[in-house]
């Protein structure tokens, strides 16, 4: 004969599963009547205040699949590493403007440039930048080509360049371009030459 | 009063003690279930036919193993489906099939077929259990097809490869395998076994499972078939190494100092590396090796199910190392590699058009082409099946190639964008006979862009966009010999041609051309 105690026990278990399960639906249902930003409006855009310089941005254009040299002024510290941040950051910038010629998906950011001696540069985008990327191998290769060539435009002693998601190697920016390895300065300045004309 | 207390007392006693009890029975019983269906390997069922080989996952319902049908015939010819549950409607060729949810008959062309169970459709998709194979295959494809269903493999087709098996006369410490077919089986050795594994092979049996040799080393090989793969596992005394005709019809199983001193730049295998897989090793070999010593080597992993064959790769690094260049024969002159599969769906070109589904269209298509060319073409991925890089570039690489081409698709631009590996990465350097992983490629540039200049002149020829560039997209540079990706884009906004089979054709046949003109350079390549 099972005992009365157990039998208090089930039902006192049974009653704690039956308050828990109310209570995570109508969790549930408060979490699903909250609205969820689907933009990120945090600012990626460089600092306005102090002085400003004149850099060549390497800007990707999907309409015709070529990659262009264009000056801009922005605001660069003096420090090297932060100068590569602001740098990027004017890129992007530029990429998330609502007329961009290669739109990145909303909230993409650099999180931070290391700059290591001798000569390695390490970039690290947040995940938006790279889960929400355009797929295929032409738009991934202008956006690799871009970041690289406008770090090693403006930098100098750059010679090769890692990119990094959150932190993190990925096998393939979106599914194509390859950010296993380390991409080599002087193949991605051949790369960005042929991208410069759409043939 | 103290005699009630003390029965209270041990009333309570037992009533914790058997609810303690029967807590533990059924954690107990809850892990014991939870470690034996984690344990439990997932049933694949293999096909072999003339079209492709390739494998898919079982599914069980109900206790009974059941198989997309759809995915099944996929490969095998031009396949569409209709889902109006309850009703399912599968037309494969010319022929049409009937099915209902719940109901263990269908009508193929008109007429009755049993299925042996019930057919499901889940989400669409159309169930049929495996049994059923042996009476549905032949209706679908006009032709025999044979389901071995204790192993799980389907010939279709009379495409079964046999074996003989025998002891030297000479030397009984040797055992020689004989196939009618190349095969290329995975080696794995322990104590006292040496196991030849055959993923990828139709192969059938002796009408004995057991076979016995007068040879005290070698006293016995065993043939056993088990969830979509065969084996023969040999009794032995000794470690043995095992040798790979260069035709691929012959294993020679011998002790390491007999097989180093009668046989030593024998072959390992069709087309063989003497590198290990990719992810255990970063370089991979040009040179073929020696010998493929089981005794002491760890068999490779299995490739990825639904894919080709690739030859045996078991062989020491240093022994191979130490062994001259030997002329590899060439099975295929092409690899081409349908990009992307199984969860990885490459671009969104639409809401219902993923890259990976006309990637592998385009790539049945230029198959076509070439071999109408007489140009011997490999698909390396001709079902939904996922493919690591590394398993693409190692496929590509063992198969000893003259030319790889892989083929993606995009919705951005216009017409055709031909890519060549983008170097230097900057890697490992060259060991020896072998190439660091990462610019395996180096050597072949040239090729690689002479075989794209190629492709885009006839592209040019037939009014088609075309646009060469280099590109950082694997697996291009992990890939030995000449290799380009072939981006194809709509001719215009509409993303309607991609699907076209016009434009597929216009695309494919001038692809095909392009290798055409260049077979010459890229057959003298080494």
């Amino acid at each position: 004969m099972i005992p009365r105690h157990f039998f208090i026990a089930v039902a006192v278990l049974a009653a704690a599963v039956l308050g828990m399960s109310l209570y995570a639906w109508r969790m549930r249902g408060r979490a699903a009547a909250t609205p969820v930003a689907t933009v990120d409006t945090r600012p990626v855009v460089a600092p306005v205040s102090g002085s400003t310089e004149q850099v060549t941005l390497f800007v990707a254009y999907d309409d015709v699949g070529v990659l262009h040299a264009q000056t801009a002024q922005i605001p660069l510290p003096s420090v090297r590493q932060q100068r590569a941040e602001e740098l990027l950051k004017a890129l992007l910038a530029l990429y998330l403007d609502k007329n961009s010629p290669h739109p990145l998906p909303p909230g993409s950011d650099i999180r931070s440039v290391y700059l290591v001696d001798p000569g390695l540069a390490v970039i690290d985008v947040n995940a938006a930048f790279a889960d929400g990327h355009r797929s295929g191998v032409l738009s991934e290769a202008l956006t690799v080509a871009s970041l690289v060539q406008t770090l090693s435009a403006n930098i100098p002693g750059i010679l090769k360049v890692k990119i990094l998601v959150e932190g993190k190697q990925r096998d393939t920016l979106a599914g194509h371009a390859d950010l296993s390895a380390f991409y080599d300065v002087s193949a991605v300045n051949q790369l960005s030459s042929q991208l410069q004309s759409p043939q | 009063m103290r005699s009630t207390r003390t029965n209270r007392t041990s009333e309570i006693a037992n009533g914790y003690g058997s609810g303690v009890a029967f807590g533990c029975a059924s954690l107990l019983l809850f892990l014991a279930v939870l470690l034996v269906s984690a344990a439990a390997p997932e049933k694949h069922l293999a096909i072999f036919s003339t079209a492709a080989n390739y494998s898919l996952p079982v599914i069980t319902r109900q206790g009974q193993d059941y198989i997309g049908l759809l995915e099944l015939l996929d490969p095998l010819g031009t396949v569409s489906a209709k889902s109006d549950p309850p009703r399912w409607r599968l037309h494969y060729n010319n022929v049409l099939g009937e099915f209902m949810a719940g109901k263990s008959r269908a009508r193929i062309q008109g007429r009755d077929a049993d299925l042996s169970g019930k057919f499901l459709l889940e989400n669409g998709r159309g169930l049929v259990p495996v049994a059923s194979l042996n009476s549905l295959l032949p209706r679908f494809l006009g032709g025999p097809a044979t389901l071995r269903e204790e192993s799980n493999r389907v010939f279709i087709g009379n495409i079964a490869t046999h074996f003989t098996a025998s002891v030297s006369p000479n030397d009984p410490s040797r055992l020689v395998f004989r196939f009618t077919a190349p095969v290329n089986p995975s080696v794995a050795s322990e104590p006292g076994k040496l196991r030849l594994t055959f993923r990828r092979e139709p192969l059938t049996g002796p009408a004995s499972p057991m076979l016995t040799f007068s040879s005290k080393i070698i006293p016995s090989a065993d043939y056993s078939e088990n969830n979509g793969a065969a084996a023969i596992e040999v009794a032995t005394s000794i470690p043995l190494f095992a040798s790979f005709s260069p035709d691929g019809r012959t294993i020679t199983l011998a002790p390491a100092k007999s097989q180093t001193a009668t046989n030593p730049p024998a072959a390992s295998g069709p087309g063989t590396p003497a590198a290990g897989t990719p992810a255990a090793n970063t370089s991979v070999a040009t040179s073929q090796a020696a010998t493929a010593p089981a005794a002491g080597t760890q068999a490779t992993s299995a490739p990825a199910a639904n894919t080709p064959a690739p030859p045996a790769a078991q062989t020491n690094t240093q022994s191979s190392s130490a062994t001259p260049p030997v002329s590899v024969p060439r099975r295929y002159f092409a690899i081409v590699d349908a990009s992307h599969g199984g969860n990885d769906r490459g671009e969104a070109l639409s809401t219902t058009l993923a890259e990976k589904d006309i990637t592998v269209a385009f790539a049945r298509r230029l198959r076509q082409e070439l071999e109408s060319r007489g140009i011997s073409t490999l698909v390396l991925r001709d079902s939904d099946a996922n493919l690591s890089l590394e398993d693409r570039a190692y496929f590509a690489n063992t198969t000893h190639a003259a030319v790889y081409i892989a083929l993606h698709a995009a919705s951005n631009g216009h017409g055709v964008r031909l890519y060549t590996a983008l170097l230097p990465y900057t890697g490992e350097e060259d060991r020896g006979p072998f190439r660091s992983w990462t610019t395996a490629q180096s050597t072949s540039i040239p090729l690689s862009q002479a075989t794209a200049a190629s492709v885009a002149a006839q592209l040019r020829k037939v009014q088609v966009t075309v646009r060469t560039l280099s590109a950082p997209l694997r697996p291009l540079n992990n890939i030995v010999t000449a290799a380009i990706a072939v981006e194809v884009a709509p001719p215009a906004s509409n993303l309607s041609p991609l699907t076209a089979p016009d434009y597929q054709q216009l695309i494919a046949g001038a692809v095909a051309n392009g290798i055409v003109d260049i077979r010459a350079q890229l057959g003298a390549a080494p």
